[in-house]
């Protein structure tokens, strides 16, 4: 059998699997792993720094100290306020793909030592947006958080309101900015980090609101998406517009944190807010 | 500007006028048969503006000769004072911000502007706000807070501009502070949504005590091309994706997701806009003689409340 050998890749894909079985290829550089490779680098390409995304469970599992997480609501199914036989399909089928109940886990646990309350929203989910349940279970952490006295880290990941349920997702904006401000009224330390993607009604509600406003290398931030803009003005877009970096650059954000010192930063913000909160 | 399904109306009345000319002409009386078309055409025009499709209602929300906020402005307040600017880095002429006295009140009247014709909606960027927008109503909002002045507030926008500039300045953040901001104020807020009003852009000026909406208004977490344009890849399909939606004044009241909906001149407000302003004017009056009379802390904790109940319990 004739084998011609591909003149650039350096490694091949495992033979007769497609990416996603096992293997995947770096969108920026084209490196080649397999999967459980990129698991011990954090799933950050080590040739190019590329941030692949996390799903929630994941995020915890990096984020939090071993066998620390308790999760709160865990068992709220997501609602259809219209009845949409096409949207009731659609949250089966991420429900099934997912292995979520709805696009954000919601819980309490430790950050070396510090215990906190923690969100982790879940782009594989609908692409993370908020409908009524994902904006109440921001408000319940937001709640019982401020109940516990316990600072809250809220790992964005969204693409914006959950359209399917229509002005009652939009109001979910103002819900948990309410919340928000509930929480800010106590005193109490909340830590927003954006990762990739937080655009629309996420972006433009509790993401923006922290008192400490991180974000993931690379990670696209921003109101309107990049089509939408492109399509409005009819030109093409900066390089590396509405990226984590492009914001730090014009204020929006206050650090860049690559995910390998997420942790480590976390646990410092948080010890440096540890003791008594002001009431 | 008509359309479509106005068709019918638009032939009676046509219908109305050549038989009104010529009696005038020919010196004979057809007033019985006039008045009787006129009659038939009234009856039409019910019929054809109660029973209207949520497109349609998006059409005359959208209708060009829709009164927008400066008209409103002009016909139900007087002295009305405009302030400029966010104090930062610019004015923002989307969105309209100013003091004035309503029914011997003072009050801040803040609301995106967008105009009657090409000329206009260029000035105004079609009623689509920068951040200096939402920081220039943020600002006028703790002004009347300090003030004691309620604050009315007008929603008449596709959205929140998709741009570069908008963006390196922070739409995102402009959005969610005029929210939470709204949502703390220690005045009473009442929203009015005049025509279209569309996602977060739309929402920042709604986080209010009362949210009032004009019998043709629409609301919506994205406008209908958008929504087609993303679900089925075919912004054409617009019209489809309007009546899944649940956008006009109507539902939006079934749903409790709004307070009242204030009628609109047979045929849309743009058929006559005093009238119009009448029925808005007297809508405003009862929401604020009913919100200025609470202690401030039960005004914000009833504000927290009304959005805090929008959970899965609602569906249960
Ligand atoms: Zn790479």
């Amino acid at each position: 059998m004739l084998r011609v050998k591909p003149r650039y890749a350096t490694v091949s894909p495992p033979a007769g699997r497609q990416e996603g079985g096992g293997w995947s290829k770096c969108p920026r550089c084209g490196e080649i792993r397999l999967d459980g490779e990129l698991e011990k680098f954090l799933k950050v390409c080590p040739k190019c720094g590329y941030h692949y995304r996390l799903g929630a469970r994941e995020r915890l599992q990096i984020t939090l100290d071993e066998g620390s997480f308790c999760e709160w609501d865990g068992d709220m199914e997501p609602v259809n306020p219209f009845g949409c036989p096409a949207y009731a399909e659609k949250l089966a089928l991420a429900q099934k793909e997912s292995g979520l109940r709805e696009a954000v886990i919601t819980g309490e646990g430790e950050i070396c030592g510090h215990r906190v309350a923690v969100a982790a929203m879940d782009s594989r989910f609908i692409m993370g947006s908020m409908g009524v349940v994902v904006g109440e279970k921001i408000t319940r952490a937001l709640e019982r958080a401020a109940e516990k006295r316990l600072p809250l880290v809220v790992f964005c990941a969204s693409g914006g309101a959950r359209m399917q349920e229509g002005v009652f997702s939009l109001m979910q904006m103002a819900k948990t900015c309410a919340a928000v401000n509930a929480f800010a009224r106590e005193g109490l330390l909340y830590i927003s980090v954006l990762t990739d993607p937080t655009t629309g009604g996420v972006s433009a509600s509790f993401a923006f609101l922290g008192d400490i406003i991180l974000a993931e290398p690379g990670a696209l931030i921003g109101f309107a998406g990049p089509r939408v803009i492109e399509q409005t003005i009819r030109q093409k877009l900066p390089e590396g517009f509405q990226r984590a970096e492009f914001l730090r650059q014009h204020g929006m954000i206050d650090e860049v944190v690559p995910r390998s010192q997420l942790k480590p930063v976390l646990a410092r913000i948080l010890a440096l807010h540890a003791g008594e909160a002001r009431v | 500007m008509n359309y479509d399904f106005e068709q019918p109306i638009l032939e009676l009345e046509e219908r109305i006028a050549a038989l009104e000319s010529f009696a005038r002409e020919k010196e004979i009386d057809l007033s019985q048969e006039i008045n009787h078309l006129k009659a038939r055409a009234e009856e039409l025009k019910k019929k054809i503006y109660s029973q209207l499709s949520p497109w349609q209602k998006l059409l005359i929300a959208r209708h060009p000769a829709r009164p927008n906020l400066r008209d409103y402005v002009s016909l139900l307040f007087t002295d009305f004072f405009e302030l400029h600017g966010d104090r930062c880095a610019g004015d923002d002429p989307a969105v309209l911000g100013g003091i004035a006295r309503f029914r011997n009140r003072p009050v801040t009247v803040i609301g995106h502007l967008k105009g009657h014709d090409t000329r206009e909606n260029l000035a105004c960027n079609f009623g689509m706000a920068h951040p200096e927008g939402y920081r220039k109503a943020l600002r006028l909002m703790r002004q009347a807070e300090k003030f004691c002045r309620p604050v009315i507030t007008f929603i008449d926008t596709p959205g929140a501009y998709p741009g570069i500039g908008a963006e390196e300045r922070g739409q995102a953040c402009a959005i969610a502070r005029c929210l939470a901001g709204m949502l703390e104020l220690k005045t009473p807020v009442i929203s009015v949504i005049l025509g279209e009003g569309g996602s977060g852009g739309a929402l920042a000026f709604a986080a209010a005590d009362r949210i009032l909406m004009q019998e043709h208004a629409i609301f919506s977490v994205i406008s209908p091309e958008a929504y087609a344009s993303i679900l089925w890849q075919d912004p054409a399909r617009g019209r489809e994706a309007a009546e899944k939606m649940k956008i006009t004044a109507q539902d939006l009241l079934a749903y409790r997701l709004i307070d009242e909906v204030i009628p609109e001149p047979l045929g849309g407000a743009h058929r006559n806009a005093g009238e119009a302003a009448r029925l808005l004017g007297e809508a405003l009056e009862r929401h604020l003689n009913e919100v200025t009379g609470l202690p401030i802390r039960e005004l914000l904790a009833r504000r927290q409340e009304r959005f805090r109940r929008l959970s899965p319990r609602v569906f249960l």
